[in-house]
C-alpha cells in the first residue's frame, strides 16, 4: 500500500490532519473562535473544515465545535465531522468545568493533546441552587488536566478578555497562538482578527495578552498547578466584573492571612471607645485575635460600641473555658458565629446598608455608570406582619402577635411588594429613617427574640464544651444554618432546630462532633432538608441500637 | 426573522457558473435547489435545517427573479402536502424539515403523495436529528421511506456530494415518478466546506404557469380503484425505474481495491467516520485512499441487489456499517445473500453497537474488531501488535463526580422563566399538579431549578396530552403548557379544539414569545413584527376564543410574577367549567436583544435619552441561601465568594450580561425572598431637568448620609 500522508499517531505533525476541538458554554462565542481557526489555517496554506452542533445546545448548555486542518497539497482530504477519543491535538475549553468534561469524554489524552483552558468558572444551575456552597472543586479539574494532557495552558482568559473590553474568544485565540501548538506565525492570527472587522482593537489587545501569557508559560515549562496570570495593568478593584463568569470560587479559610484593616473614622469619643475595645481584643489569646477583630468590626458597624463590648463579654466566656492546647479553636469559632448571630438581618440593618454612602458608590461602580449618566436605583421590599411586629417595641409587638385577627388585618395592609427608589429624596429618606431606628433596636421585639435564641444556643455550646470540646465547636457552627429573610429565615431556623434535635442522641458518642457536622452539611444540600431528614433517620437508627454506639473517649 | 439577518448568506445564492461557494452544508443544499430549477420550496423550521428556511425567507428578491414560490409552511404535513403541485405538473418542488419528528407529522401527506406518485421531481430534505446534539427521540427516517416506498438518499457528508445528491434526487424522482427523501445528518448540515457553483435555473414551468393551465388525472388520486393500481405501479414500474437509474448513474460508489477477502458496506453519511477509522488503523491516507474495498450507499433505499452481490463475490466477510436501529439494510442484505446462496459472512451489529451514534471511537472499535478477526494480515504491525499502549484517556473516576452537568436552559432574561417561577410558587401553595409539557424552549422547565412537567408528547400536543385528566370528582386540575409555535403548528385544533369539544376542565398556558423561538426565532401568525412577505399580528387570544374557549386571560408581561401567580391560582380554583386558557406574552429575550441592542447603542451615541436597566445584589444584604436561584436559573445570576472570613456561604451575584428583565426583583417580591436585589436603571443622555433634579436629590442624600455617619464609627471597607 502506498500511503503518502497518513494519520497514524506518531507521524510528523506537518503531514498529518490536525484536530482542534472547542468546548464552550452556549453563548460564549464558540462560533466566532471556530471561524477564526479555519481562517488562520487557510491563511497559512492549509485546508480546514469546521463543524458545530447548534440547536438547543446553544441555549446555555455545553456546546462543542470542531475543526480539522492539514497542509493543502492540492487535493481535498477526508476530514472527520466530530472529535474522537484519543484523536484530538488541541482541546480548547472556554470554562474550567468544560475542560473537565472534555477530559471525561476522552478528548484529552497524554501523548497527543494540548489542553488550552480558561480557569474561570461559570457555575452550572446544579451548583447554584444548593442552599450552602454547591460549587464543584476547581482544584480537582486542574489536577486532572495536568495528568490527562500532553501540555496544558490554563489561566483566566475570561478576565483578560473583559479587562481588554473584549470577549473570551479573543483570549482563547491568543492562548492557542501563544501555545505554539499550531504551526502558524503570530501575525497570521492577528491578520485573521483584523479581517473579522468587529471590535478589532479590543480583540487584538485580549489576544496579545493571552498570547504573551501562554508563551511565557511555555517558556517556563512550569509543571504543577498554574499560577494566577500576571496581567499588565490589571486593576481588579475598579475593573467591571467578568461578563459571563464569576469571581474565583475556592474557599479561603485562612483568616490569619487577611491584611489588617485600617482604623474606622469617627469623633474622638467614639474612637476612644473603639481603641478600648481593640485593647480588649489584643488581650485575647493570639489565635483568637484575628477572628475577634473581624467580628468586633462587624458588630460595632451593625450597632455601636456597646454592642461590641457585649460581643467581647460573650466571647470572653468561651475563652475562659478554652484550651490553649487546642489553639483556642472553640473561641475562634465563637468569635465568628457570635458576631453573625448578633448581627441578625432585620429591616433596620437592610435600610442602614442600603443608605450608606459606600453603597451608593459601589452600585455606581458595579453597574459601570459614566459620570454624566444618571442612575436610578429601585429596591425591592416585601415586609410582612412578622417584620412589622419585630420592629415594634417588644411589649407592643407581642401584644399584636397575641391577637391573630388584628395581626391578619395588619398583614393585609403591610404585606405587599414595595418598590422604593433610593436615588430619590423621598425613597431614600424613608429608608434612612428606618435605618435610624438602630438606636432603639435593643428595645424591639426582634432583638428580644434573637437575643434569647442566641443565649440558648451559646449556652448549649459552652455547656457541652467540658464533656465534648469538638461537639461544642460544631454546635457553634450550626449558626450557619440560620440565614435569609422571612420564609427562608424560618426554614433556616427549622433546619437549625432539626440538626440540634439530634444532640441527645449524639451526646456521649465519640463521633458526636463528626455526626453533627454531617447533619449540618446535609441540611445545606437542599432547600427542604430532604438530605437532612435522611441523615437524621440514620442517626436515630444507630442511636436506637446501643451496642453499636461508641463509648465516650 | 428577528434572530439574525442572513443577508450575507443570501448573496451566496447568487453565485454563478464556476464560482466557489463556501459555507454550511445546509446552505449548499439551498443553493443546489436553485441550480436545479426548483419551482417551489416549503418546509418547517427546526435544527438542523432551519437555515435553509431562514435564508430562503430572506431571499425573496432572488426567488422572485427566478419565479420560485417559497412558503414557511404551517407544519411538516403542510409542507409535504404542498408537493402535490408536482403530481400533475412537471414542476420540481422541495420541502424540508427536522426528522423524524417532522416526518411523523408529515406522514399522512407523504403516504398520499407516494401512492399517486409525481410527475415533477419532488424532493424532501430531512435533517436527521440523531446522535449528539439531538433534541428529539432517537428514531430513523429510513422506516418512513420503506413504508411509503419513497427513495432515500444518504450522501457522503461533504458539499460536492450533497449538492450532487440534490441534482440526482430530482432526476431520480422524475424517472421513477416517486418522491425522494434526501437525508442529511446534524453535523453534515453544519459542516463548513466548498463546492463549485452553477448558474441558478428558472423552472421550466412555474407555479403561475400551472395555475393558468390546470390539469387533472383521476388515476393519480388516492381512491379505489386507483389506489390499488398505485401499489402495483410502485413495485412494477417505479421501483425498477429507480433501481435502473441508481445503477446506471452510479449513485452508489465503490472505493478501494477491486478484489479482497473482506469489504465494508456503509451508508454514505458514515463515509468520513469510516475513513477516519481506517486512517487511524493505518489503512487509509488522509485523502481517503485505501486498499480496503468499500461499497458506499449514497442511495440507501431502494437497495441495488446485484451491485451488492457483485461486491460480495469472492469475499469471506462483509461488514455493514449502518447507524441506528432497526438495522434494515443489514437485514435486507442478509436475506439477499442467503436467497442467492452467497457464502460471504455478513456482519454488522455486534461489531458495532445496535443503538446510538457511530462516533469516532465506535467506528474505530467496530471496524478494528472486524479487521482483527477477519483480515488481520491487512493491519500494519504497529496496529496489530502495538509496542505501546494505544492513545487512551487517563482514567479519572473521581472527576465524573466533580464535573457538573450543563443541560440547556432558559437564556438570560428569558420571558418564560417568570412563568415557571410563578408555577412553582403556585405549587408551593396549592400542592403538586399533573403538568403536561410541550415542545419548545419552555420544555426546559423540566430541568432544574424548576423541575416542572411530566411528559412531552409532540409539537402542539401539550394540552392534548393532558386530555385524559378530566375527572369532575378530582380536587385538582391538570396544567398543560404549549408554546406559540406549537399552538399554530397544530395545537389550536388538536389541543384547544379538543379541550373545548370534550369539555376538558384543565388549565392551559400558552407561552407566547412572539416567535417560533427554539427553532431560531422565525415569525409565526401571532408574531408582532411586520413581515414583508407574511401576515403576522394575529392574536392567539382571538383564535382561542374563536375555538369556543370561554375562560381566557391574557398577560401582556410575563415578568409580572405576582400577577402570573394570581392568574394561575384563579384558573386552578375557579368554578368555571371547560378549559381555562392563559396566554402569557413577552418577547423572546434573545431576539429582543438582537433587535434592540444595536438600536440602543446607536441612540446613546447620537445623544438620545436611553434607559438601560440592570439588576444587582447587595452582597452584604444577601445571606447566601440562594432561594432566588431556585426560582431562576438565569445565567447572569450566579454565586461568588466574599472576601470575608465571617461568611461561610457564597452570595448571589449578577454579572454584566444581565439584561434587566425584572425577574429577580419580581420573584423576590412574589416569593417574599429577600431585599438584596436592586434594579439599577442607567439613564444615558438625561435631560437637563432630570440632571438638575438628580443633583438636588444627591445633595440631600449626601447630607443625610453625612449626618448619620457623624454619630457612629465608619468602617468604610466593611460596607464597601
Amino acid at each position: 500500500m502506498t500511503v503518502a500522508l497518513d494519520h497514524r499517531p506518531g507521524s510528523h505533525v506537518s503531514d498529518r490532519i490536525i484536530s482542534v476541538a472547542a468546548l464552550a458554554v452556549g453563548g460564549q462565542g464558540g462560533g466566532v473562535l471556530t471561524n477564526w481557526i479555519v481562517d488562520v489555517a487557510e491563511r497559512n496554506g492549509f485546508r480546514a473544515q469546521s463543524t458545530s452542533v447548534a440547536g438547543v445546545a446553544q441555549r446555555t448548555g455545553a456546546t462543542i465545535y470542531y475543526v480539522e486542518m492539514c497542509r493543502d497539497r492540492g487535493r481535498q482530504p477526508v476530514f472527520s465531522l466530530s472529535p474522537s477519543q484519543g484523536d484530538v491535538d488541541v482541546l480548547i475549553a472556554a470554562e474550567l468545568m468544560e475542560a473537565g468534561r472534555a477530559i471525561l469524554r476522552g478528548f484529552v489524552t497524554p501523548n497527543r493533546t494540548t489542553l488550552i483552558a480558561s480557569s474561570h468558572r461559570i457555575a452550572a444551575v446544579s451548583e447554584k441552587v444548593v442552599p450552602g456552597d454547591g460549587r464543584a472543586s476547581s482544584a480537582e479539574v486542574l489536577d486532572a488536566a495536568r495528568k490527562a494532557s500532553k501540555d496544558h495552558v490554563i489561566f483566566d482568559m475570561e478576565r483578560i478578555a473583559v479587562e481588554a473590553g473584549s470577549v473570551i474568544s479573543s483570549s482563547l485565540f491568543g492562548a492557542l497562538a501563544g501555545s505554539g501548538v499550531l504551526p502558524f506565525p503570530r501575525e497570521s492570527f492577528e491578520a485573521t482578527i483584523e479581517a473579522s472587522g468587529r471590535g478589532v482593537k479590543a480583540s487584538l489587545k485580549a489576544f496579545g495578552q493571552a498570547y504573551d501569557e501562554a508563551a511565557r508559560r511555555r517558556a517556563d515549562e512550569t509543571v504543577g498547578l498554574p499560577q494566577a496570570p500576571v496581567v499588565e495593568g490589571s486593576a481588579p478593584v475598579d475593573a467591571p466584573l467578568p461578563l459571563g463568569g464569576q469571581p474565583e470560587s475556592e474557599d479561603a479559610d485562612d483568616v490569619h492571612a487577611a491584611a489588617p484593616s485600617p482604623a474606622p473614622r469617627g469623633d474622638g469619643r467614639l474612637l476612644a471607645q473603639w481603641r478600648a475595645l481593640e485593647g480588649r481584643v489584643d488581650a485575647l489569646p493570639p489565635p483568637v485575635r484575628a477572628m475577634a477583630r473581624l467580628g468586633l468590626r462587624k458588630v460595632v458597624d451593625y450597632q455601636d460600641a456597646d454592642y461590641g463590648a457585649e460581643y467581647l463579654d460573650r466571647l470572653g466566656a468561651a475563652v475562659a473555658i478554652d484550651d490553649e492546647a487546642r489553639t483556642y479553636a472553640l473561641s475562634q469559632s465563637a468569635a465568628k458565629y457570635l458576631a453573625n448571630a448578633l448581627c441578625y438581618d432585620d429591616i433596620i440593618r437592610v435600610a442602614d446598608l442600603k443608605t450608606r454612602a459606600t453603597r451608593t458608590a459601589r452600585v455606581r461602580r458595579e453597574i459601570g455608570v459614566r459620570d454624566d449618566d444618571l442612575l436610578k436605583v429601585t429596591e425591592y421590599f416585601h415586609p410582612r406582619i412578622e417584620e412589622f411586629c419585630g420592629t415594634m417595641p417588644a411589649g407592643l409587638g407581642r401584644w399584636v402577635e397575641a391577637r391573630p385577627k388584628l395581626a391578619a388585618w395588619l398583614d393585609r395592609r403591610v404585606n405587599r411588594g414595595r418598590h422604593i427608589r433610593t436615588d430619590s429624596m423621598a425613597g431614600f429618606a424613608l429608608l434612612w429613617g428606618i435605618g435610624g431606628l438602630r438606636r432603639w433596636r435593643r428595645h424591639l421585639l426582634r432583638h428580644e427574640v434573637e437575643t434569647a435564641h442566641l443565649g440558648a444556643w451559646y449556652r448549649l455550646a459552652l455547656d457541652t464544651a467540658p464533656q465534648d470540646y469538638d461537639l461544642a465547636i460544631e454546635i457553634l457552627a450550626c449558626r450557619r444554618l440560620v440565614k435569609g429573610y422571612s420564609d427562608t429565615h424560618a426554614r433556616g431556623l427549622s433546619k437549625f432546630d432539626r440538626v440540634l434535635s439530634a444532640l441527645p442522641m449524639l451526646q456521649g458518642r465519640s463521633d458526636a462532633a463528626d455526626w453533627l457536622r454531617r447533619l449540618r452539611e446535609a441540611a445545606l444540600k437542599d432547600e427542604k432538608g430532604a438530605m437532612l431528614d435522611g441523615a437524621l433517620k440514620t442517626v436515630a437508627s444507630f442511636a436506637a441500637t446501643p451496642t453499636e454506639a461508641g463509648m465516650p473517649a | 426573522m428577528a434572530e439574525r439577518s442572513f443577508a450575507k448568506e443570501v448573496e451566496k445564492l447568487r453565485l454563478g457558473d464556476g464560482a466557489e461557494f463556501s459555507g454550511e452544508g445546509i446552505l449548499a443544499i439551498t443553493k443546489a435547489l436553485l441550480q436545479c430549477g426548483v419551482g417551489y420550496v416549503g418546509g418547517y423550521q427546526g435544527a438542523p435545517i432551519s437555515h435553509l428556511m431562514d435564508v430562503l425567507a430572506d431571499a425573496q428578491d432572488i426567488l422572485g427573479e427566478l419565479g420560485v414560490h417559497f412558503e414557511a409552511s404551517a407544519s411538516e404535513a403542510t409542507a409535504t402536502a404542498m408537493l402535490a403541485a408536482s403530481v400533475h405538473y412537471p414542476i420540481r418542488g422541495a420541502c424540508t424539515y427536522k426528522s423524524t419528528v417532522g416526518t411523523n407529522v408529515a406522514s399522512d401527506a407523504l403516504a398520499n403523495l407516494a401512492s399517486g406518485g409525481v410527475t415533477g421531481g419532488a424532493l424532501i430534505i430531512v435533517g436527521e436529528d440523531y446522535g449528539e446534539g439531538s433534541s428529539i427521540m432517537q428514531e430513523r427516517s429510513h422506516a418512513f421511506a420503506m413504508k411509503s416506498q419513497v427513495w432515500l438518499l444518504d450522501p457522503r457528508p461533504n458539499l460536492p456530494s450533497i449538492v450532487k445528491a440534490v441534482e440526482d434526487g430530482f432526476e431520480l424522482s422524475e424517472v421513477s415518478n416517486t418522491p425522494v427523501m434526501l437525508q442529511v445528518r446534524i453535523k453534515c448540515c453544519h459542516v463548513h466546506g466548498k463546492f463549485t457553483a452553477k448558474d441558478n435555473r428558472r423552472p421550466a414551468m412555474t407555479v403561475a404557469d400551472a395555475l393558468e393551465n390546470p390539469r387533472r388525472d383521476t388515476g393519480r388520486i388516492v381512491l379505489p380503484p386507483a389506489s390499488f393500481n398505485h401499489e402495483k405501479e410502485k413495485v412494477e414500474k417505479r421501483w425498477p425505474a429507480a433501481v435502473e437509474f441508481i445503477k446506471s448513474r452510479q449513485i452508489n460508489e465503490i472505493f478501494g481495491a477491486a478484489t479482497g477477502r473482506i469489504g465494508l458496506v456503509l451508508q454514505g453519511g458514515m463515509y468520513n467516520g469510516v475513513i477516519r477509522a481506517l486512517q487511524r488503523l493505518g489503512l487509509a491516507d488522509i485523502y481517503g485512499d485505501t486498499e480496503v474495498p468499500l461499497y458506499v450507499l449514497n442511495a440507501v433505499y431502494p437497495l441495488i441487489d446485484d451491485e451488492f452481490l457483485e461486491f460480495c463475490e469472492g469475499k469471506d466477510a462483509v461488514l455493514v456499517i449502518e447507524e441506528g436501529q432497526p438495522n434494515y439494510i443489514e437485514q435486507a442484505f442478509g436475506a439477499l445473500l442467503y436467497k442467492n446462496g452467497g457464502t460471504s459472512r455478513l456482519l454488522g451489529k455486534g461489531y458495532l453497537p445496535v443503538a446510538g451514534e457511530y462516533t469516532g471511537q465506535v467506528m474505530l472499535d467496530g471496524i478494528g474488531g472486524f479487521l482483527r478477526d477477519h483480515a488481520a494480515d491487512l493491519l500494519p504491525d504497529a496496529i496489530r501488535a502495538p509496542n505501546r499502549a494505544e492513545e487512551s484517556p487517563v482514567d479519572l473516576p473521581e472527576l465524573a463526580k466533580t464535573v457538573p452537568g450543563r443541560p440547556p436552559g432558559f437564556c438570560t432574561g428569558c420571558p418564560e422563566r417568570p412563568i415557571f417561577a410563578a408555577t412553582k410558587l403556585v405549587e408551593q401553595e396549592l400542592g403538586q399538579h399533573h403538568i403536561a409539557s410541550d415542545i419548545g424552549c419552555h420544555l426546559f422547565s423540566i430541568m432544574p431549578p424548576f423541575e416542572l412537567g411530566a411528559t412531552t408528547m409532540g409539537y402542539g400536543l401539550g394540552p392534548a396530552s393532558a386530555s385524559a385528566f378530566n375527572a369532575p370528582d378530582a380536587k385538582r386540575r391538570s396544567i398543560s403548557f404549549v408554546g406559540d409555535g406549537g399552538f399554530w403548528h397544530n395545537g389550536l385544533t388538536s389541543s384547544i379544539g379538543n379541550a373545548v369539544f370534550n369539555q376538558n376542565d384543565g388549565v392551559i398556558v400558552i407561552v407566547d414569545n412572539y416567535y417560533s423561538a427554539a427553532t431560531g426565532g422565525q415569525d409565526i401568525l401571532s408574531s408582532r413584527a411586520i413581515n414583508k412577505s407574511k401576515s403576522t399580528k394575529h392574536p392567539i387570544t382571538e383564535a382561542v376564543k374563536g375555538m369556543g374557549v370561554k375562560w381566557v386571560r391574557h398577560l401582556e408581561r410575563t415578568y409580572d410574577v405576582t400577577k402570573m401567580q394570581a392568574t394561575l391560582k384563579e384558573a386552578l380554583t375557579t368554578e368555571e367549567t371547560g378549559p381555562k386558557v392563559i396566554v402569557a406574552s413577552s418577547e423572546c429575550m434573545l431576539n429582543r436583544q438582537r433587535r434592540e441592542k444595536p438600536l440602543a447603542a446607536k441612540a446613546i451615541k447620537d445623544g438620545e435619552r436611553v434607559v438601560a436597566p440592570r439588576f444587582g445584589v447587595d452582597e452584604d444584604v444577601c445571606t447566601g441561601d440562594h432561594a432566588c436561584m431556585r426560582l431562576s436559573g438565569c445565567p447572569s445570576l450566579s454565586v461568588k465568594t466574599l472576601d470575608d472570613p465571617l461568611r461561610d456561604d457564597p452570595v448571589a451575584h449578577i454579572d454584566h450580561s444581565c439584561v434587566g428583565c425584572g425577574n429577580c426583583g419580581e420573584v423576590a417580591d412574589a416569593a417574599v425572598l429577600c431585599p438584596s436585589f436592586y434594579r439599577a436603571d442607567t439613564v444615558h443622555n438625561p435631560s437637563s431637568a432630570e440632571r438638575f433634579a438628580a443633583r438636588m436629590s444627591r445633595r440631600v442624600i449626601a447630607w443625610l448620609q453625612k449626618r448619620r455617619d457623624a454619630g457612629r464609627l465608619v468602617f468604610s471597607e466593611v460596607a464597601a
